[in-house]
């Protein structure tokens, strides 16, 4: 059955890296859902948190594909782990005088922050799981979102463990 | 000749240009011969090259034989194969030969020129991305940086090359690099630390398929090229005779176990023996052994041996379940998983109706082919070259029906002894890798059972195999067509012989204006004494051209995308 599953994976901090993992992904014909990449605590080393769409067999593959390139250092599924998952958006809505209190409304709901005004546009920043960011969307739509950009989800396991 | 003094001191450090450190790092590599083209990215490694006599360099006449040759040599000798070119067109001219390394998991190291570092992304002239061009097909690549990491790079580049699984690796050196003054220091020890590739198998799985091997009533072997490259064939053949187990080799693991040997049966697969394909699809129990359940081996997935139990053994993890799930997976070096096994495996009980089977299916359905018309068959070529060398030649192929009648007919008792382009099926491959494999084995005769269309790819390097005097005997299946693509045609496309026909230059006299010995062969009396003619020659390769009946076709034949059931014995 296909899911979706959250892979992170630590790799080496080198030029290059990013391109060896999304070419594996293109070139066996996994389905990425969302990548976000960033350094940790060690500069050396950065972590890719990706979500595949894919069943157990293909998921079980693609960790033994990506184990094969040398700069990976560790691939864990941590789709079963108890995690913290986010996302961040920015949406640039339009805003009038009489709508201005509606949407800070909806952004107080949503705990998300203005972070910039003009005088017909806001702009708020909405963290947290892909579901919430997906409502707070379509609650703003019917203002007239003018652009927006999503992260990919980034996720760490809660607890002690180390992943 | 200063420098050469210098180097050959294995002192720490010393100082020396980029282009000599990366010549110094590959003779401390042990590397014997290099297969190349130079070109302006690569002028300084090339002046290096002069400085050091110990490292023969062969000039190719296109740099995709130098990457066929230095898989050759890999496969035939054991070691890692070097080849070399410039940046952009020459490293895009290797991309086959790589490829083609890559798919059957053979350690070759490419060394590629690349512009200046300040121009590169700019489309500087010869420029091409070739790390990113070859990421797909390397086993990893590195682009050089820093002129100082060069040593360390090449150590590595051979260390992955002929490590686990083995695979090409690429270095791609700026020009300007190679120029840099820089300290020379070649570390002992090495380790990448994303790079941990398991050797031992878990020895409760091995347990496991001792155990099931014990209980099996239709076991067989199933040998793969991985058996080849660990050396494990002594073990193969131990356990196969320990067990009375019998053996079905890949393509790529032809040699691997004697061709004669009673409880060899041959290669499987699409067009392997009737009696391997009946017999691994009847199968209660397959050992896998460094093999990986290719397309060509399985046909439709689901209907191939469906009643086995699988023990898959297998250096790469990713192989494992790939196309096949395994009940008994054991990831580890095949020799040392089977030296493990053999401690602990029993014989199967009862095995006898099994073998009595086998052999029915043998005498029913054995390899042939009639030689009754006057023009010489293709198999029949084929069987002279094997009375004539089987079992003592290395042997080199192309690709197509010429191949698989090889792969049928010609006789192997060892590994490293039968060279071909299995994964990739690169025509072409033939000749060049013939040259390698000369380099390998110089006292051993190298047949090379080459296509009409696959030799004209590659057909320039006659000149390179004449100037070294490479005693290769080249044969030439000539049946003036791409025979397999025809078969193909006549059996599934209605007889559409869709741009097939090739209207051929007289091979004997291309090969006389070469250099080398040239003859044709039109009549089946004439196939002996022309192997007897090649048998003679010793400075110079031979081309021997056989007009074959181009109407013959490659059988048994199991369909693309079908399984045993429909096996094609014969078309008669």
């Amino acid at each position: 059955m296909v899911t979706r599953r959250t892979l992170s994976i630590l790799v080496e901090n080198q030029p290059g890296v990013l391109a060896k993992v999304a070419g594996l992904f293109r070139r066996r014909g996994y389905n990425i859902h969302s990548l976000a990449v960033g350094i940790t605590e060690n500069p050396e080393v950065s972590r890719i948190v990706t979500v595949v769409e894919a069943g157990p067999e293909e998921t079980e593959q693609i960790i033994k594909q990506l184990n094969k390139l040398v700069e990976v250092l560790r691939v864990n599924d941590v789709t079963n782990h108890h995690t913290v998952d986010r996302e961040l958006a920015l949406v640039k809505v339009n805003a009038t005088p009489g709508t201005r209190a509606e949407i800070m409304e909806v952004a107080s709901i949503f705990r998300a922050n203005v972070v910039d005004v003009s005088e017909k546009t806001m702009t708020l920043e909405v963290t947290g799981k892909g579901e919430k960011i997906d409502a707070i969307i379509q609650l703003l739509r019917k203002h007239g979102i003018r652009e927006m950009v999503r992260t990919g989800q980034v996720t760490l396991v809660r607890g002690v463990q180390t992943t | 000749m200063p420098e050469v003094s210098v180097m050959a001191k294995s002192t720490p450090t010393t100082k020396m240009k980029g282009a000599q450190a990366l010549i110094e790092a590959l003779r401390r590599e042990g590397v014997e011969v290099v297969f190349g083209h130079p070109g302006g990215a690569s002028l300084p490694l090339y002046d290096a090259l002069y400085d050091v006599p110990e490292i023969l360099h062969v000039l190719v006449r296109h740099e995709q034989v130098a990457a066929h040759a230095a898989k050759g040599y890999a496969v035939a000798s054991g070691k890692v194969g070097v080849c070399m070119a410039t940046s952009g067109p020459g490293a895009t001219n290797l991309v086959t030969g790589i490829a083609d390394a890559y798919m059957d998991s053979t350690a070759v190291v490419a060394i590629t020129g690349q512009v200046p570092t300040a121009v590169i992304g700019r489309d500087a002239f010869q420029e091409a991305d070739v790390t990113g061009i070859t990421l797909p097909i390397t086993k990893h690549n590195f682009l050089i940086r820093r002129a100082e990491e060069i040593p360390e790079v090449i150590r590595k580049a051979f260390y992955l090359a002929r490590t686990g699984r083995p695979g090409p690796v690429l270095v791609d050196v700026p020009r300007d690099l190679q120029q840099v003054e820089m300290e020379f220091t070649f570390p002992e020890e090495i380790s990448i630390r994303g790079y941990r590739p398991v050797t031992e198998g878990n020895v409760n799985q091995i347990a496991n398929a001792a155990r099931a091997i014990a209980s099996s009533r239709k076991p067989i072997l199933y040998i793969g090229g991985g058996v080849i490259i660990s050396n494990a064939s002594p073990e193969v053949r131990e356990l196969a005779e320990r067990t009375r187990i019998p053996v079905t080799y890949t393509l790529m693991a032809k040699g691997a176990f004697p061709d004669d040997h009673p409880l060899c049966l041959g290669m499987l697969g699409m067009h392997g023996t009737a009696y391997a394909n009946y017999a691994i699809n009847t199968s209660d129990l397959i050992i896998a052994v460094g093999a990986r359940f290719d397309d060509r081996v399985t046909g439709r997935l689901k209907d191939f041996a469906p009643e086995a139990t699988i023990i898959h053994i297998d250096i790469d993890p990713a192989e494992i379940g790939k196309n096949k799930p395994a009940h008994i997976p054991i990831v580890g070096d095949a020799k040392r998983v089977l030296q493990v096994l053999l401690e602990m495996v029993q014989p199967p009980q009862d095995i006898e109706p099994w073998h009595k089977q086998i052999e029915e299916w043998r005498r029913k359905y054995p390899l042939r082919y009639r030689q009754s018309s006057d023009i010489p068959k293709p198999q029949f070529v084929i069987d002279l070259l094997s009375r004539a060398w089987g079992g003592r030649a290395v042997v080199t192929t192309d690709v197509g029906q010429h191949q698989m009648w090889a792969a049928q007919f010609f006789l192997c008792r060892e590994p490293r002894t039968f060279i071909t382009s299995g994964g990739l099926g690169a025509m072409g491959f033939g000749f060049p890798a013939a040259m390698g494999a000369w380099f390998a084995r110089p006292n051993k005769p190298v047949v090379a059972i080459l296509g009409d269309g696959g030799f004209q790819m590659t057909i320039q390097d006659l000149a390179t195999a004449v100037e070294w005097k490479m005693p290769l005997k080249l044969f030439i299946i000539n049946n003036g067509s791409l025979g397999m693509v025809r078969q193909w045609q006549e059996l599934f496309y209605h007889r559409r012989y869709s741009h097939v026909w090739l209207k051929n230059p007289d091979f004997a006299r291309v090969a006389a204006s070469f250099g080398a010995e040239g003859i044709s062969v039109r009549h089946p009396e004439e196939v002996e004494p022309a192997i007897f003619r090649a048998m003679e020659i010793e400075d110079r390769p031979v081309v021997v051209d056989c007009h074959v009946d181009p109407e013959e076709n490659c059988f048994p034949m199991i369909p693309s995308g079908q399984s045993v059931k429909e096996m094609i014995l014969d078309l008669d």
